[in-house]
């Protein structure tokens, strides 16, 4: 269990981490989401000690980072790859890991096997590739055999293969009931391995919400139709009592109605039809849309759909008003 | 808080792991003997042709060390490397999440990699002694003479204190380049260029290698060099002075910043 209270770090007049107070419970994991420079590793940082918070604190199960004896064995972290030295081989990189913690040389080798890095434990890992850097982070993280383990980014610079396997990886240690923490900033990447949300955007805690609700909330489906006859469209979806909303293309999006139903109704009317399908909302459409307000680096041709929305904080209120429902002492609202 | 000796050990694993160790070490003993062999024996021909100040107050232990002027430039090297690389590699979030008490870390680091260099200095001082006094022949000096075993053992211990100021100086600046592109010319040019200039001479003389390369003289102002106002003692304790500072310097930097 990790509990943030109140967390916040200034550089100077920049807020990179605001008021962020949450929990990462055991047995799931837990996606950590938010644009580029939102602050998830400057908020990674701190939970290990790092970075002092400007204000508010980090608690692993209970205590400061600082008081933990050996805490490779609690808690093992991946914040970025090759924070090794690049001279020293892979094993010898561990093993000093390893000794400052009392960690017996023989788990070294157990876990450059586990990640795939038996055969190059003695070569020098400043030959290695992004992704066999990030095979020896994530080594370095499980070496104390943690309760809690934090990754950043950890798919990236992995090849598709690698990625299956970090995703297996992760799922299989929050089944031994372990606390897994992983960042990301794509919602794609999210919704095949976490159970759990946390998103933040500039700082701020935009939303705490299990993955289940979260798409619940958020994958709306609707049918998209179009026709020569617009307007007499229109007018007999209003006559049955259906709401369309115009789309800039020429379309009309209705909601909750079945697309049998709706095309049964132009047939009758002898409305001639272009288009009648069925649409979803993409999950990272809805954490674009959740996050448009909050993103630090806009691109600066940005397209119809990307446009900020006047939502910002408000779309994170109601998920985290559910958790702090669930939790007794969640978090407020920022 | 993590035990200091598994601390100890795993900084020790991490000296002994990478080939920088190897070669700065090598090139401080190599250096330093060869460059005080080299002129032993030179002086040793050309002793008569000596001016006669520098005959009355010739110092020939002092004359084994003077490829320390050389040598003390790859213990600099060795100093800044076990600091440095920890920030240029990126290693030392690694390092200080499995040891957040960032005292131990760093005074652990410090004290293998202190204790290393001091190992290696005496090797070298006794070594180029023997060796110089050897080419010297007749104008060389015995171990057992006056304040030689002093001068010798000093000699050692001047260049671990070399080393140890400069992991002090990496752990401020937290950089390898910026350490050495400071460290190097002061040493090698600044510290020689200011002491032989007559307005900065008296600051000069309490610049760390000015002050602590007394103790390595058994004459008083061997070599008819500057007189100064301290002992050899007196200069060595000037010298530790420094290398006090550089590391109360380097630790409250790693307290206070984010790694």
């Amino acid at each position: 269990m990790i509990e943030l209270d109140g967390l916040t770090k200034r550089f100077g007049n920049k807020v990179a981490v605001d008021d962020l107070s949450c929990r990462v419970r055991p047995g799931m994991v837990t996606g950590f989401l938010g644009p580029n420079g939102a602050g998830k590793s400057t908020t990674m940082r701190m939970m290990l000690d790092l970075d002092n918070p400007t204000s508010g604190s980090v608690r692993i199960d209970g205590k400061h980072y600082r008081e933990l004896r050996e805490p490779l064995k609690h808690i093992g972290a991946l914040l970025e790859a090759k924070a090794m030295h690049g001279g020293r081989s892979a094993y010898n990189n561990l093993l000093c890991l390893a000794q400052s913690n009392r960690i017996p040389a023989s788990r070294v080798s157990h876990v450059l096997d586990m990640v795939g890095l038996g055969a190059v434990a003695k070569k020098k890992s400043k030959g290695f590739s992004l992704g066999m850097g990030q095979r020896l982070g994530i080594a370095a993280a499980l070496l104390g055999d943690p309760e809690i383990l934090m990754f950043d980014e950890p798919v990236n610079g992995l090849d598709p293969e690698g990625i299956h396997w970090i995703r297996n990886l992760m799922k299989a240690l929050a089944a031994e009931g372990r606390t897994i923490f992983v960042s990301s900033h794509l919602m794609s990447e999210m919704a095949l391995t976490a159970d759990h949300l946390i998103v933040i955007g500039q700082g701020r805690l935009l939303a705490d919400t299990s993955m289940a609700d979260f798409i619940h909330e958020n994958s709306r489906s609707f049918v998209r139709m179009r026709s020569p006859q617009q307007e007499r469209l229109r007018d007999v979806l209003h006559g049955a009592g259906i709401v369309a909303a115009e789309t800039g293309d020429g379309a009309l999006e209705i909601d909750g109605a079945a697309p049998e139903a709706l095309g049964e109704l132009a047939a009758g009317h002898g409305i001639v039809l272009h288009e009648l399908s069925s649409q979803r909302a993409s999950l990272e459409e809805a954490f674009m849309q959740m996050t448009a307000g909050a993103v630090e680096y806009h691109a600066h041709s940005e397209r119809e759909g990307a446009q900020p929305p006047p939502v910002g904080p408000h779309w994170g209120d109601r998920w985290t008003g559910q958790a702090g429902a669930g939790s007794g002492d969640g978090p407020k609202g920022a | 808080m993590a035990s200091v000796s598994a601390v100890l050990n795993s900084e020790w694993t991490k000296i002994r792991t990478v080939a920088s160790t190897t070669w700065t070490l090598i090139s401080a003993f190599v250096v330093t003997v060869a460059m005080g062999a080299a002129l032993s024996a030179l002086l040793n021909a050309q002793f008569d042709d000596l001016p006669a100040a520098e005959q009355a107050t010739f110092d020939p232990t002092f004359v084994s060390f003077s490829g320390m002027v050389l040598g003390q430039l790859a213990m600099v090297v060795f100093g800044v490397l076990v600091v440095g690389t920890e920030y240029s590699s990126g290693m030392i979030r690694t390092s200080l999440a499995a040891v957040p008490q960032r005292g131990s870390f760093l005074f652990s680091k410090i004290a293998v990699a202190g204790a290393l260099a001091l190992v290696v200095g005496l090797a070298t001082s006794f070594v180029t002694f023997f060796l110089s006094q050897a080419l010297l022949g007749e104008h060389g000096t015995d171990i057992g003479a006056e304040n030689v075993l002093r001068a010798v053992f000093g000699g050692g211990v001047y260049m671990g204190l070399i080393a140890v100021f400069s992991m002090g100086v990496a752990a401020m600046l937290r950089s390898s380049m910026l350490s050495l592109g400071i460290l190097m010319p002061f040493f090698f040019l600044v510290s020689q260029i200011l002491s032989a200039v007559p307005g900065a001479k008296s600051v000069a003389r309490y610049f760390p290698d000015r002050a602590g390369s007394k103790i390595m003289q058994v004459l008083p102002d061997a070599m008819n060099s500057d007189p100064a106002p301290y002992g050899p003692w007196g200069g060595l304790g000037i010298m530790v002075l420094w290398v006090v500072a550089a590391l109360i310097g380097g630790y409250l930097v790693l307290r206070k910043r984010d790694a």
